[in-house]
This record gives C-alpha cells, structure tokens and sequence, in this order.
C-alpha cells in the first residue's frame, strides 16, 4: 500500500484513494480531428514501463483528484502534486 | 524416566514444571521450554516422518527454521504445521506429528522407502498418466498435506489490526537491533523494535559471551529495561516482521498480545527507515542420511545445552565447515556432553578456532560421509575430503554446520539487491531500493562486536548523532569454506529436509535440463515447504553451481517471499468482518419495513430495500401481482430514498450538463425537470436520470441508485481535470433527501387527503414539473417524475421526516386502500412501460438508438460525450441488437437471460430476452428482449433456446402499456 | 570440458516417452540415464517464425505451428527461464463460464484441449476435472449467471443451478453467509467442466514436445527491439545474443506487451496490471472442487499438496512491479473469512504477485498487427486457461494469415469501430 501525497491532507494511505487511471493527452476538438486519431485518443492510455503520469482521486479523504508520477516498476512517486508538502 | 536435563542452566523455571501430551505420551517440561526442548528432555528422538518417504525425523533446529518437526496442536491451542522448535510449552499443551499414521515409531507410509528409488523428483510428471489422473488424484491428496485442517473459527479471543507509524522500525531484537534501538532511541526517535522470539536477545540467548566483561544477557536484560522506559520506543517480543511493502509499509504478526481476550494482533507499520537486523540462519551439511533423529544443526545443540539446559545428546560428533562450530563444541563439552570429535572440512584450522577446544580431536580435512543408525544416529562414518579409507565414530548426537546464511528475506522483500560474498560463501544486502539498511547478521557482519558497532552505527545514521561508544566484547573470528555437499556413496544425502529433496534429484533436474534455480526449485520441489527452504536453499544453489561449472552469483537465488513465516488468516483479516467491511446503506425506513413483513436484500450499491411485502398465506407471484394491481388500478407508495441524487451549482452548471448528457439540458426553465442519457466519451451509456433546474445556477441531478458512486467520481473527475476554471460545485444529496414516492391513479386523492400547500393540479404541475411547499406540514419538494408509468408524486424531504411522513401516507392513503410496494413490483411495473434498467436492458452492447432513445441523442451540440462514438461504432457494425417487447406464445415465462437463436436451434444467438414478468394488466406474461435488428422485426416470430425447450415469442414495439403516456402525465 | 556425447545430448531433437516402465527401467540407473526435456541449441541468424515469450501461449502456439501447420524452423526467445512468466504464477484454473458467443466456444475448446493435453504431450499435466462451485450472494449476479448459464447451454458447456443446502453439502467448510451475514448466500451455479492442472507440467510438456519436433526455445535471450526492414515489415528482433531474422514475429509477453511494440512505433490499446495469489499452509483434503466467489470477490482451490490457493481481485494502477498490496489483500483474506470462518486459524504461506495486460475492452486480443508480420497475443488477464485454444488459433493466423474462426471477433481492428467484446466472465472472483 502506497502512500500518495495528497495536496490538502498531506500523505495518505492508499486505500484513501482510488484510482483515476493514467493521464491521457488533452482531449481533442472531436470535430477537427480524424477518425483514427479519436479512436486511439479513446482506447490508448500511457503504458510505460517506468514512471508514468496518473491521477487518484482522494474519495475518502478530501475529494481531490490529483496527479502524481509514478515509476510502475518500482512504485515509486517520483513526483508528487505540484503543491503538496 | 530417563532425562536430558541438565542440573543447572539455561533459561528454564525448573520450578514451574509444565504437563503436556506428545503423540499421547504424557510427558513433563519447565517454563521457558519449547515443545522441541522439552521433547528431548525427555529423550523423545523420533518426532516426525518425512513428507515423500516418511523417513524417521526428529529435531534440527532450534527456531523457525526447522524443517522436520512440524506438529498439529490440539485443544484450546489447535492449529497444525506448527515447527516444534516454536512452540513455548504451556500447562495442558496436546501436540502430535503431523504426516505419519499411525506414529512417527510406526508409520504405514514408510512403505514409500521401499520405492523411494523409482519415485525421484518429478516422478509424478512420467506416469500416473494411465487411464488418468483421476484414478490417482484422490490417494496422492489423502497422502499430501500434513496436519488437518481447522474445522471451525477459535472458539474464545479474537485478532485484529493495529496502524503504527514511526521514524524506525527495526526487526530483530539480537545485539546488532538492541543496540540500533538504544541509539536512536536515547536520540528521541520514535522507534520500533519487533522480535520474532519470546525474549530478547537473538542469538546471544543460544550462546556464553560477554559484553562489557559480564554475560551478554546481563547487556540485553540493561537494554531492554531501558528501552521499556523511553516512551517513544515500541518493543514487541514474539511479533514477526513478516513482510515488507512498497513504500516502506511493513506487516508485525504479534502473537499472544498482552490482552486475555486477543489471540493475535498484526501491526501495518508505516516506517520512516528499517533496519533489518534480521540474524543469520545455520545451513546443513549434505551427507548421506543427514535427515536421521540426532542429526541436528550445531547452533540447534548449543542453544539446547544454553539455553534450555538439554542435553541432545551423550557423546557428539561435530561436522563443520566453519569456526562457529567450534564454539558449540566448547558449549557441549561444558555441559557435559563428550565430544568425540570435530570433523572440519578445511584442511587448516584457524588456530583462534582450535584453542578453543584443546582437549578435542579435531580431524582437519575430513567430512562425515553417511550416519549410521536406523531410527536414530548411532555413528558416523568419516573419511578424508580427497578420498581415502574411511573409519566409523560411535556417537548419538551429530552436530553439523555448513555456515551461516544472513536472513535477506526481509531485505529482498523490500526489493533490494544481493550480492554473492566470497568470503562468507553466502549472499549479502547489496543496494537497497527503499530506505533501508540492514546490520549484524543480516549485513555479514558475523562477530559480537561488528554486530554491535553495525547497530549502533545505523540507529545513529537513522537519528542523524555520532556513533556512541561501544561495550567490549570477544568473540570468535568466522572463517568459513564452502562444502555444498559431500560426495558419497548411495544413501540419500537431503537437500530440502521438509520436501524430501536428495542431491540426486538435483542431478536429475539438470540431467533433464531443468537447469534454472528456479527450474530446480519447481522440478525438485526443493525450498517449497513451509520452511521455504531456510537452511538448504543455498546447499541447493551451490549444488546446481558445482554440477554446472558455474559461479553462485550467476545462478541468483530464487524469490524470497512474504511471509516470513507463515501467518494465520484470522490475524491478516482482524475485526474487519462482514457489514464492517460492507456496511449497509439503509433508509429511515428499514426498522419499517421490517416490522411490516419485508422481504429484505440487499439491491445493488449496498442498498438494503424491500424486495416486497408478503400477506400471510401469499406465494411469491401473487405478492407481486397484487401490489401491481395496486399501483395500476388504487394507489401503491414506495420508498425511492436510494436513488442517486446530486445538486449542483453554479454559473457554468447548464454547459456542464449539455457535455455529460446526450440531450441539451441548458435549456430548461427553473422549475422543469427533464430526463436524459449519460455516455461515457467512448459511447457506452452510463446512466439515465431526471435534472431539475431549481434555479438559474441551481440544478438537482438524479442518477441510479447503483451507478450514483460512479456519477461522483465521474462528474469530479471531469470537473477537476479538464474543467478546473468552470464554475461548478457538485455535492451528493442522496442521504440528505428521502423520498416517498406515491403512484397509481389515485395519487393525487391521496396527496389531498395528505394536505399540501403546493398546486398539485395538472395545469400547475404537470409530469416532470417540481415544486417546493409541504406535504402533511412537512416541508418537502414535490416533483412529479414517474417509474412505474401512473401518475406519481416523489415527496422529498428531509430524512428525519421520512418516518413521519410515512405513517402520514399511510393513514390517509387508508381509505383508497393504499399499499408499501417493493423492488420486485417496481421491476414489473417498469417492463410493461419498456423504461430500461441498467443491467438488464443496458449491458454495455446497445447504444440509444438500438434503445429506441435516439431522440435524446441531440444533434444541435456539435460535441458531448459519447457523441462521436456512437457515430464511429454504429458506421462500422451492422446487426445491431435492438430494444423489443416479446409477447410469449403460447403464454408462459421465459427465464431473464434466455438467449434467442435463429429457429430456437443451437446456434449463436441473434438476441435475448432482459426481461420476462407476469403483467397483471395484460393478464399474461411479457417481455422486453434485444433482437438483431428488432426494430425492423415487430410482428415476427422469435425462439428463444433453454436447455430442454424452445419457446415461440411474438416480436412487439418495447411499449406494453399506455403508449402514449397519458397515464403518467395526468 | 564437455564430452561429445554430451553435446549431442544437449543439441539433438530427441524425446524418450515417459511412463511408468520407463521410471522401472532407469530406476535401476538411479536415474542417470534420462535424456534432455529440451535441448539447448546454439542460436541460428535467422527463422521462420520468431516467438517472444516462452510463457503458456508462445509455447502452445510454437506447438500448433509445427504440428498442424508444418512449421518448424521456428525460436522461442525468452528473457528470463522457460515456463517463468505468469503461467508459473497463476491460479490453474481452467474453466468455459463465459457469457458471450465470442467467448464460449473459444474456452469449450480451450478446455477439451486441456484435458487431452497429457496423452497428447506424453506428460503428466495432472488435469483434474474437479467442477466449479460459484457461491452466490446477491439476486444480480444469479441473474448473470443464469443469462451465462442459458448460453452456455448452446455451446456444450455446463452450469447448474442448486440451492444453498446443496452448496453447503458440496462445500462442508462454507459455514459462513447465513441469513443473519451481511450477504447471505442466495444459491450456487456447479460449472462441472471445470478443473485445475499442474501449471508447470504445461510448460514442460509443451517445451519438451515441442524441441522433439525441431522448435528451438532460447531461454535467458532478452528481444530488446523489433526490427522492421525498409517496407515496413517486420524482420527481425535485436536481441542481448545479436540481431535474429524473420519474416514473422510473434508478441506473447503478457505485461511486457506494449513494451516491445513501442520499439517499432506501434501503440496499442493495453495497459499493465497486477494480480496478486496466494496459498495456505497444506492441509489435508477439505475441499475437492474450486471454489468461486464472486460477490465477495475471491476464488480458490485446494491443491494435490494440500495448500489452498486463493485469487482474488486485481490490484488498481499499471504495475510491473508484482507486488502485493497490503490492503487489497487483506480485502480478499477478510471476504474469504466471511464465508469460511475456520481458514482464521489457516495460515498464509505463500503470496506473489504477476502482471498481466488488460485491453481497453477487457477482452484479449489476437491479431496480426499494422506493422505486416508482427502478431500479437495479449490482455488475456489471466490466460492461463486459454493456452492450448490460444496456441490453436494463434498459430492458424500466424500460418495462414487469417483469424480463426474461434477468435475472430477478437481481433485489434474491434477498436477501429469501438466495436467493443463487453465480456462479464472474464475474471473468475469478479
């Protein structure tokens, strides 16, 4: 069990948190872009072995949702939220 | 009765003596024994069978790492595989050996030494291959599996859980761990001591040393006390550190917790830093019949002689490979016991080593090929390291050492790295991978003093002060020469103790070409038992090493694991049990409902809710019909409180709806309500629901009862990651707004006789119209929604008024004859009006025009979620199953779920029925299905396909009845 | 130094049948005389067919490629040691309770394979066709069931209802979930297909039979990137042992999946999860078929050796890490003691972790890919007993550059269309 920085409570046991999945790139214009590249904005997430970017949503604690990098190979949060402690 | 207790000595109350029951001998020890110490005081050798060849066994070691007596308790106590060498021995204590029927002394299953030769590892993978496995499957399980399983929870006590944070933990109280906590504690840190042993001490407690010029437990008993005096230090004896997490959050399995009522505690330790301080386990040497009674570990024969003041033995034989042996000869010859000689591997002697057992022979050069004896060592047979004539010494007790493996199974959990050490022939902490360090043993610091100053050195680097002084003490240098096995004639030189693992099948495995570790380990079994192969893993690894030519650190050890050692369920899951873990949603009503005959279960997102209310002598279906007819042609009242409910607020609030539902919703009047679809961005449907615009920037959202949570997180999520700048505030309303939700076409009569200050005229508030006043004198929101297709008013107000208002809504509902209605009647109420339910309808394959909802699909909004989906899914799929009502013919019950195939044949499915329910309007069975191009099919013929019938369904719109909706809107 | 003998030991294709005379006949040789499993031949410049991953599905699939198709110039390179992926570290459960018709016929065959699998590899697997129970605990999820049960009826595959008296017979140890639980059990489905093997006997079986027909397995030989030539096509795959050709490369590394295509710029629709298992200390029989529990989120199974191995839900987040996370492992212990109050005084002996790929949709994926050449077989979250159909119909596209007809709606053009397989049986606890 993680403990994941959470900007308004400070750190927090995982089970606080549940998790909102990888940071995908901005949402497109659906409208301006092709049919593929909507496609793959839907069903391709970031898989990187290594540190990945995601966020947790802090739903028993305070209710943010923040993001944090973290290494999938060894858990490690290599960056927290910008403004946690 | 004879006796192997010595007079004096060791850590034992001779003035507290203790009964116990072993294999229904009744025999006596003292306080401070364990079962093992106490079974060979009373000279039982013969403990256990072996697990393949049910060879005689008795005791090895003196801790967790026994591989060879494990013992089922019984009683008060009972709980099996249990290493006797763990067990404290109390008043009353029942035990027998686990694997051997009827007794280790006679055992049917020895039968297996006789075919031990064509049963080597693996045998099992070449033949009980004929007619098949089932033939032989049921005797090799009666066979496999040690002690009994429980067969009910414990009787009395109860486990639980327990957080703790702190600057250090530090795991293992032996002088490298004390000495770490005495530093950083005396420097403030918050720290945590956890000791697997009943006291403290670690290996100082098995051995005669000193420290600062006293005995060493002098030193220990100082630490402890002082340690008990600093409130920021935690120390837990017989708690195990038995797994070690990521970010640094560690599992303390305390057993016997000072509290009468607990059996076990287990502590979630949230470290700053950990210290493994974790010891050194001995390994064995490998000779021919190394496993027989009186073959023990050398450190195990100390500990007996220090500690618990028990002779293993008359007259011992010491095989080595290394100086700490000889530390043990010396210890059983001052107690008495005859060394007749140390047999050493190495052909020098250190002379540090030898002084220390002058009156000794020492056989430099030499190894134990074989012991001899049958049920217990009667001799050994020795010969030189090179070969050459071999001669045979009479002795009763073999002490052997192959050298000391550090604990890493904690620092390897942690994921740091090992290392093989030359010197040490064993593998050492290398670079840690979280913030960890490891001391003493553990770090291959094999001496009293390096131990000590490795201990202080960390509990100072942990609290960031200079190392402090450290207590004098001497101890023996360690040398060490590998000896992985001796090579020797054909009698079974183990491995792996507890699994029964030879050289030979070894040397099978290779043959075979099962040449990973991690190969050998599966094919041979070897290091899979409940010791995880504590004292031969690394015998194991350096007989692959010298089989293939190959250095150590290039084969790598395999995966340590957690636990540690085993830990008991009961104590991993607590007092979290049952509605702890899964609590109940319940409404005011539920103590109502109950009262009144409910059938109550639990109906998705833990909401418990009346299925519906029997009358005496009802069956299931007439309850059902009943409160149908009752809405459809009176008056029904129900309970709507769980269904999901959102206020949200703010200047940006009708912008946000327009993205998350398929209609636009922005343009609502205050005062309106309107219903809409919610799609995910990848165009499956989420949820349907009602918003209310309460005002301009006000909006009331309601959602399904089971998806509400997920509405929460889904509309966060969008709010706070990709429209962080809107202003928009969503706050669940669920439980601060109950409803009771009256229906039926005498409704309103009802509500008049009920009394409320708000227009209920249709004019004034029509279908999907709300407004805010009271209801029986209670302030309450009236919104006219419906679920059931008749004309209903959902009377919110707060939850403490709910009850009120119920018994209100009964008493004037009486004279129309009004009825609670449950789930079940809610569910037939809304298949007769094809209104969908998630779950059955919704399964994630249909879109809203396969639902006939296309209309909600808008296309003035350029975007919204889901939108474009729909449009990529529905351009590249064809046949899609779309959204009927099914009429049964003849008229019958077609079960939910039944699949519709072409002809009723079995074929792949063009469809299935969501729904089938008895309608008390129609008087006759129907159904809502989804059928392949159902939309273009009314008025077919369909079949649906079960086990042992087909039945015929007539294909209908999903409408059954009041398909024009004037029902509810009147 | 090695003798020559030796060398023709360790490079020649040979396979001395196993059984009950043989072990007689070399037990008189102590054993000594038993050949190879496998060979450990020298690594060629180039093949027929590349297959990374000597996991379950790369072996089964080397299997069909050279027993049904012919092919036999063909390498399995694997990272780390034969048989050491997730088919070393999952729970044996092999089962056809699927809810759709793209699914079911798929496990019928999966599993008819398996239970021909012994005779077929002359290796004891150890298949022991034991049924699985599920115990229901909620009115929503006997609805699914039933919906699966009626379905499955079409393909062969069996599901039977029985009531919770008859449930507490079959399964004397579920003492907990009466009326007064917090989920009652409501009833149970009896899946009589269903069964457990010896995971290991798979790999084994597999690589032995297929080194006797000529398939080369390359442990300990990491693919650091696919190759692609100047078309396009794949051909070839960077290796720690140098550059290896061919015309074909198949992917079955679950977990590590979209590690390697990345490498020739090909994203796909996975991510990495863990899973996490775990055993009980031995005990003797208690249990004799697998139980499921999927409203309290668990599973298991009693083993020849006595332990219970337990499954449960998987863990949140992409990982490679296969760790155990404390809290949802105690989740599954303390859903287990819900309805099996005794296991308190069982004790946990063993846990590890193993991560696997999930694709978007939640159902595998086989195809060949946009990259010409390159196949993939991947997000079966637990594969396992999907391996011998797996290796079936992989090693048919592989052959003939068409899907086969079990696997065709799980191709990756799905995505194309968002024509998602929506599959509710995939895991076993949920």
């Amino acid at each position: 069990m993680m403990n994941i920085p959470c900007p308004f409570c400070g750190s927090r046991n995982e089970a606080e948190f549940a998790f909102g999945g990888p940071v995908k790139p901005d949402r497109p214009d659906p409208n301006t872009v092709s049919e593929g590249e909507w496609v793959a904005y839907l069903t391709q997430v970031p898989n990187p072995l290594g540190p990945v970017q995601e966020r947790w949503w802090h739903v028993k604690g305070c209710g943010m949702w923040l993001t944090i990098w973290r290494d999938t190979r060894t858990h490690d949060i290599v960056e927290g939220p910008a403004d946690a402690e | 009765m004879p006796s192997n207790r010595m007079d004096t000595g060791g850590r034992i109350d001779r003035d507290r003596p203790l009964n116990f029951t072993f294999n229904g001998r009744r025999l006596q020890g003292f306080a401070g024994d364990t079962l093992a110490s106490a079974l060979l005081a009373n000279r039982v050798r013969l403990t256990a069978r072996s697990f393949k060849y049910h060879r005689p066994r008795g005791i090895i070691g003196a801790g967790v790492e026994e591989p060879s007596t494990l013992v089922e308790l019984l009683g008060d106590d009972a709980s099996g595989n249990r290493p006797a060498t763990t067990v404290p021995l109390r008043d009353g204590l029942i035990a027998k050996s686990v694997n051997c029927w009827p007794s280790p002394g006679f055992d049917l299953g020895a039968i297996n030494q006789l075919i031990g030769r064509f049963i080597p590892a693996g045998f099992y993978y070449k033949t009980f291959k004929w007619p098949g496995w089932h033939l032989y499957e049921p005797t090799i399980r009666k066979a496999a599996g040690l002690a009994a399983a429980p067969a009910a929870p414990p009787e009395q006590g109860h486990f639980e859980n327990r957080f703790a944070h702190c600057d250090l933990l530090i795991a293992g109280a032996g002088p490298a761990g004390l000495m770490a906590a005495s530093t950083a504690g005396r420097a403030g840190l918050r720290v945590m001591i956890a000791d697997e042993a009943t006291e403290a001490g670690g290996s100082l407690l098995n051995r005669r040393l000193t420290i600062g010029g006293t005995p060493a437990l002098g030193w220990v008993k100082a630490v402890v006390d002082e340690l008990a005096t600093l409130p920021n230090v935690t120390h837990l004896q017989n708690a195990t550190v038995w797994a070690y997490r990521e970010h640094n959050y560690l599992m303390v399995n305390e057993r016997a917790p000072d509290n009468p009522s607990l059996l076990e505690r287990n502590w979630r330790v949230r470290a700053g830093q950990v210290i493994c301080a974790t010891g050194a386990i001995e390994r064995m040497l490998v000779f021919g019949n190394n496993d027989r009674p009186g073959v023990m570990l050398a450190s195990a024969a100390q500990t007996y002689v220090n500690r618990y003041g028990v002779r293993p033995g008359q007259r011992a034989v010491v095989f080595t490979n290394n100086n700490s042996a000889y530390a043990v000869a010396a210890d059983l010859t001052a107690a008495g016991i005859t060394v007749a000689a140390i047999i050493d591997s190495r052909t020098d002697v250190p002379e540090e080593a030898r002084t220390l057992v002058e009156d000794v022979d020492v056989l430099a050069g030499h190894v134990v090929t074989g012991a001899r004896g049958a049920r217990q060592v009667r001799g050994v047979t020795i010969a030189p390291v090179d070969g050459g004539a071999s001669r045979q010494i009479t002795c009763d007790l073999l002490a052997h050492s192959g050298g000391w493996n550090p604990a890493v199974h904690l620092w390897s959990q942690s994921r740091g790295n090992l290392r093989y050490d030359d010197t040490l022939t064993s593998f050492l902490p290398d670079q840690a991978a979280q913030d960890a360090t490891s001391v003493g043993a553990t770090n291959g610091q094999m001496t009293l003093a390096d131990a000590l100053g490795s201990g202080a050195r960390a509990g100072a680097d942990a609290a960031g002060i200079t190392m402090p002084d450290i207590p004098t003490s001497a101890d023996l240098i360690y040398a060490v020469t590998p000896l992985w096995r001796v090579e020797q004639g054909r009698d079974k030189a183990f491995l792996d103790i507890q699994n029964d693992v030879t050289v030979d099948d070894v040397h099978l495995a290779l043959r075979e070409g099962y040449d990973n570790v991690e190969h050998v380990k599966r094919y041979t079994t070897g290091g899979m038992g409940i010791d995880q192969g504590k004292t031969g893993n690394i015998n194991i690894i350096g007989t692959v090493a010298m089989q293939q030519g190959a250095p150590l650190e290039e084969l790598g050890t395999t995966t340590f694991r957690s636990p540690y050692t085993p830990v008991s369920f009961g104590a991993i899951g607590g007092l979290r049990e049952d509605s702890v873990v899964l609590p109940y949603r319940h409404t005011p009503l539920t103590a109502w409902n109950i009262k009144n005959g409910a059938f109550m279960y639990e109906s998705g997102a833990r909401w418990r809710r009346p299925g519906y209310f029997p009358q005496p002598g009802e069956s299931f279906q007439e309850t059902v019909n009943r409160e149908c007819r009752i809405v459809r042609n009176g008056v029904g009242v129900y309970d709507g409180s769980p269904l999901g409910t959102f206020e949200f607020k703010g200047r940006d609030v009708g912008r946000f709806l327009d993205h998350i539902y398929t209609n636009i919703m922005s343009t609502l009047k205050p005062g309106h309500g309107r219903y809409g679809l919610m799609l995910s961005d990848d165009g499956l449907i989420i949820d349907d629901g009602v918003a209310l615009r309460l005002s301009e920037h006000r909006w009331i959202v309601s959602t399904s009862t089971g998806h509400a949570d997920a509405m929460n997180s889904h509309f966060e999520e969008l709010l706070q990651t990709q429209f962080p700048d809107w202003n928009v505030f969503v706050t669940t309303v669920t439980s601060q707004w109950n409803n009771a939700t009256i229906c039926g076409p005498l409704a309103r009569d009802v509500m008049q006789a009920l009394g409320t200050d708000i227009d209920i005229s249709p004019a004034a508030l029509p279908f999907m119209g709300f407004a805010d006043g009271h209801v029986a004198g209670i302030p309450a929101r009236l919104v006219r929604v419906s679920f059931t297709g008749e004309l209903s008013f959902e009377v919110n107000v707060a939850p403490r008024h709910l009850p009120a208002l119920w018994d209100k809504i009964m008493t004037a509902g009486a004279p129309f004859g009004i009825a609670p209605i449950g789930s079940e009647a809610n569910h037939v109420l809304r298949v007769e009006k094809g209104f969908l339910s998630l779950g059955h309808e919704v399964d994630g394959t249909v879109d809203p025009y396969d639902l006939g909802l296309g209309w909600a699909m808008s296309k003035k909004k350029t975007d919204y979620l889901g939108k474009h989906a729909v449009a990529i899914r529905r351009s590249g799929t064809t046949n899609r199953r779309e959204l009927v009502g099914i009429l049964p013919e003849p008229d019958q019950m077609i079960p939910e779920g039944a699949p519709l195939t072409p002809g009723g044949e079995r074929k792949p499915t063009e469809g299935l029925v969501t729904a089938c329910v008895y309608s008390t309007v129609h008087d006759r069975w129907v159904g809502l299905a989804l059928l392949e191009n159902g939309h273009s099919r009314h008025g077919e013929t369909v079949r649906a396909r079960l086990k042992d019938k087909v039945i015929a369904a007539r294909v209908t719109p999903p409408i059954h009845y009041d398909a024009a909706g004037e029902r509810l809107r009147s | 130094m090695l003798d020559l003998s030796l060398l023709i030991i360790k490079y020649m294709p040979m396979m001395q049948k196993y059984s009950a005379a043989a072990l007689l006949r070399h037990g008189l040789n102590r054993h000594t005389t038993w050949p190879r499993a496998w060979r450990c031949p020298p690594l060629k410049d180039a093949y027929d067919v590349i297959i990374i991953g000597a996991g379950g599905h790369g072996l089964a699939t080397a299997y069909h490629l050279a027993k049904d198709h012919g092919i036999t110039n063909v390498a399995i390179l694997e990272r780390g040691w034969l048989g050491g992926g997730n088919i070393a570290r999952n729970t044996v459960t092999i089962r056809s309770n699927y809810m759709r018709d793209a699914s079911i016929p798929f496990y019928v065959k999966s599993v008819a394979l398996y239970e021909g699998l012994t005779k077929a590899l002359n290796f004891n697997m150890m298949h022991s066709k034991r049924t699985m129970v599920d115990v229901v605990q909620t009115y929503p999820k006997m609805r699914e069931l039933r919906r699966r049960q009626l379905t499955m009826d079409i393909y062969g595959s069996t599901y039977e209802q029985i009531s919770v008296d008859a449930l507490r017979r079959r399964i004397p140890a579920l003492t907990g979930g009466g009326l007064d639980a917090r989920l009652p059990i409501i009833g149970g489905m009896v899946h009589t297909d269903a069964g457990v093997n010896r995971h290991d006997a798979v790999a084994w079986g597999y690589a032995r039979a297929i080194d006797a027909m000529g398939v080369e397995i390359h442990q300990q030989t990491a693919v650091e990137n696919l190759l692609r030539g100047a078309d396009g096509r794949i051909n070839g795959v960077q290796t720690n042992r140098g550059l290896v050709r061919a015309p074909k490369v198949v992917v079955a590394v679950s977990g590590h999946t979209t590690t390697l295509t990345e490498t020739a710029g090909l994203k796909l629709p996975l991510r990495t999860m863990n899973l996490t298992a775990f055993v009980s200390e031995p005990v003797k029989p208690l249990v004799d078929v697998i139980v499921n529990c999927p409203d309290a989120g668990f599973y298991f199974s009693q083993s020849d050796k006595g332990e219970m191995v337990i499954g449960g839900a998987p863990d949140m987040g992409q990982s490679f890490r296969r760790d155990i996370k404390q809290h949802v492992f105690e989740d599954t212990v303390t859903a287990m003691l819900s309805l099996f109050p005794s296991f308190k005084k069982l004790k946990l002996l063993r846990q590890w972790g193993g991560h696997l790929d999930i694709a978007h949709d939640a159902s595998p994926i086989m195809d060949q890919t946009d990259v010409p050449g390159l196949f993939i077989t991947a997000g079966w979250w637990g594969g396992y007993k999907a391996i011998p159909a797996g290796g079936l119909t992989l090693a048919h596209l592989v052959a003939t550059g068409r899907p086969h007809d079990l696997m065709s709606k799980f191709t990756l053009k799905r995505f194309r269309h968002l024509d998602y397989v929506m599959e509710s049986g995939t895991t076993t606890a949920r």
